[in-house]
């Protein structure tokens, strides 16, 4: 179990005062001038060293991200774009960080910007957070007032904004590129990709997106180390992560822990345990709601990693655990991603916004039999055909939780057909 | 999900921003470069919704594309896209249940029935003296604290029947109920005790005491 000295986010909880004097009491902002003076290169190298990966879902290697910005800054500005619009289901930990700390976001931005060449960040937060962004909003005047941020940012010669842009209610804005459509001023449509970000990203300019609990990490790696980050967890699953533990358990709540922990001490020494006991456990969706679930075998010894979950045919996601007990109607619980996934997609890529209506209303279907056995392939043919067949990963978010439950709960499914044909059969006689 | 209010009806008032909202607007337009005043569009539909009574009527939208020189249409793209701009006129109150999964496994369909029961509407339905609007709403990410309810700008969480119940009664008699927990949690917290940061201060400086490393 992780260590408390060890915690990175010490006012995950909101217990005490999440303003800057608060903040400096637990050590942000401490001599930021001399992190950042180290330079460019030797920033990046150390977050590389750390093995910190993208903490939004993807688990790209933040390092590896930051290095693909232009090393020169040319004609157009470099900017840093902070994801903030949290919005997979069983996600949320970015709004905690918003909230209760949101000086170590502030302060890793800064050292992002420098070590990407950006003097100007945007902060994309959802819309539906207002007093989230109320929060940061305070402490990003803080910041300004104490000379912080803006010009000599924190006496580093650096010159660093940062501003807020609020969504309005569409999850697709999650996306990167749809999320700098959004920030454009128009509909959060993906854009096809190359060209990456780093090269034509916002307004046409260098652009990188990195999350919210990725960037708020930075500040605590420079100054312990990438070594230390590196020593947490697993090897390639490297450092502390904030996981949220929400449904059918006794204490649902946020934690920060080692990367690799096993779910079922996440559950159990976190989380009060599962709901009537570990036995009446049926299944958990481990990362949000794009990541396929996994059933209470798989749950006894996975680790909380992005390698581990990957190899059980799931993910680690947003490290959002949705717990399901045996009360669950596991086919319900899914139909209902499935018309979040319908309610969401942006219309653009035919397959998805076809494919996510189709495959919603086979699954309200299922849930209470109405459909042939055939068709319980026929839908696993549609999840195929909408995978990979989109511009954004969306199209796989919609396909990947059907296929989970067609992979792990096909009986119960040709139970509810079975049930449902002999009941029409009865009626009938 | 949009509520479906009698938009078809209402007077389309002719819209301007307030004083105070101009200068808003226009201290949103500096956050972006030069020539990128478009970036601030959602924020003027937000300002202009929030000016109009809740929701955009399309002398609103109008007013706005002038505003930042753009074509309507495009204002109109954006109105639209985003379910949080309300196209048809609202409740005072507008009562957003989430019954996404984390909600759902929570207890969510009874918070709906309490909300349809309470204020005798369903989701899409504005309420006859106009006070409350009821909608059905996707995941609000605060999931350890399902079940949830967004009440205007805040959000209502560790929902039960009963508080649910108290809440809506507390607002019909014009009065602001406490947002966030309502079983006592500061925030995401376990309720039974906590599990980590055990130093009490919030520094995070000392370790719990426990058997293992």
């Amino acid at each position: 179990m992780l260590r408390d000295q060890d915690r990175i986010f010490t006012n995950i909880y909101g217990f005490a005062d999440g303003g800057l004097a608060g903040a400096r009491q637990r050590g942000d902002w401490d001599d930021t001038s001399s992190l950042i003076a180290r330079g460019r290169t030797v920033i990046v190298d150390e977050v590389r060293k750390s093995g910190l990966r993208g903490r939004g879902g993807a688990g790209f290697v933040t390092g590896l991200k930051w290095s693909f910005m232009p090393k020169e800054v040319g004609a157009r500005p470099h900017y840093l774009v902070v994801n903030a619009d949290e919005g997979e289901p069983g996600t949320c930990k970015d709004r905690e960080i918003l909230r209760h700390e949101p000086h170590k976001l502030i302060e890793g931005s800064l050292i992002a910007a420098v070590a990407m060449g950006a003097h100007a960040c945007y902060v994309y937060i959802r819309g539906e957070f207002y007093r989230e962004a109320e929060a940061l909003q305070r402490a990003i005047d803080e910041a300004y007032d104490a000379g912080l941020i803006g010009r000599n940012a924190a006496g580093s010669g650096w010159d660093f904004d940062m501003y807020i842009h609020r969504g309005a209610g569409a999850y697709i804005c999650g996306e990167e590129t749809a999320l700098l459509e959004s920030i454009e001023g128009k509909k959060g449509q993906p854009r096809l990709k190359p060209p990456f970000p780093a090269n034509v990203g916002l307004w046409g300019c260098p652009t990188t997106v990195n999350n919210v609990e990725t960037i708020a990490v930075v500040p605590t790696i420079l100054r312990r180390g990438g070594d230390w980050f590196a020593g947490l967890g697993r090897p390639k699953n490297t450092g502390t992560k904030l996981f949220n533990i929400s449904g059918h358990v006794n204490q649902p709540c946020t934690v920060e822990e080692e990367m690799g922990i096993p779910l079922k001490d996440l559950i159990e020494r976190h989380a009060g345990g599962v709901r009537g006991g570990w036995n009446n456990l049926l299944a958990v969706i481990p990362g949000g709601a794009s990541v396929p679930l996994i059933p209470k075998s798989v749950c006894e010894t996975v680790r909380m990693d992005f390698d581990s979950l990957q190899q059980a045919k799931s993910g680690l996601g947003t490290a959002g655990l949705m717990v399901m007990d045996k009360s669950t109607d596991i086919v319900k619980a899914i139909a209902r991603l499935s018309k979040f996934y319908k309610h969401e997609s942006c219309g653009q890529c035919t397959p998805c916004r076809e494919g996510s209506g189709w495959m919603w209303r086979m699954m309200e279907r299922l849930t209470v039999g109405r459909a042939s056995f055939e068709e319980i392939d026929l839908l696993e043919q549609v999840t195929r055909q909408v995978e990979g067949h989109t511009i954004c990963a969306f199209g796989d978010a919609a396909a990947w939780p059907i296929q989970g439950l067609l992979r792990h709960f096909r009986p119960e499914l040709e139970q509810r057909v079975r049930d449902y044909q002999n009941a029409r059969s009865r009626a009938a006689a | 999900m949009s509520p479906a209010g009698d938009g078809m009806g209402a007077a389309e008032a002719p819209f301007s921003f307030s004083e105070a909202n101009v200068e808003r607007a226009k201290a949103v337009i500096a956050k972006y470069p030069d020539g990128r005043q478009q970036s601030a569009v959602m924020a003027l539909l937000d300002l202009a919704q929030r000016q109009n009574g809740g929701w955009l009527s399309q002398p609103a939208l109008e007013y706005v594309a002038e505003f930042l020189g753009m074509p309507t249409i495009r204002v109109a793209e954006v109105a639209t896209f985003y379910t949080m701009y309300n196209r048809t006129p609202i409740g005072r109150h507008h009562v957003q249940v989430c019954t996404n999964l984390s909600c759902w496994l929570r207890g969510s369909d009874e918070i709906a029935a309490v909300c349809r029961e309470t204020l005798g509407i369903d989701f899409g339905q504005t309420s006859a003296d106009g006070a409350f609007t009821l909608s059905e709403v996707e995941c609000l990410c605060a999931c350890v604290n399902a079940p949830i309810v967004q009440i205007d700008d805040d959000f209502y969480e560790d929902l039960t029947a009963e508080s649910m119940r108290t809440i809506l009664d507390a607002l019909r008699a014009g009065q602001t109920p406490k947002p966030g927990s309502q079983i006592g949690r500061t925030s995401s917290e376990p309720m039974g005790g906590l599990t980590t940061l055990t130093g009490g201060d919030g520094d995070g400086g000392e370790a719990r005491p426990t058997g293992e490393s």
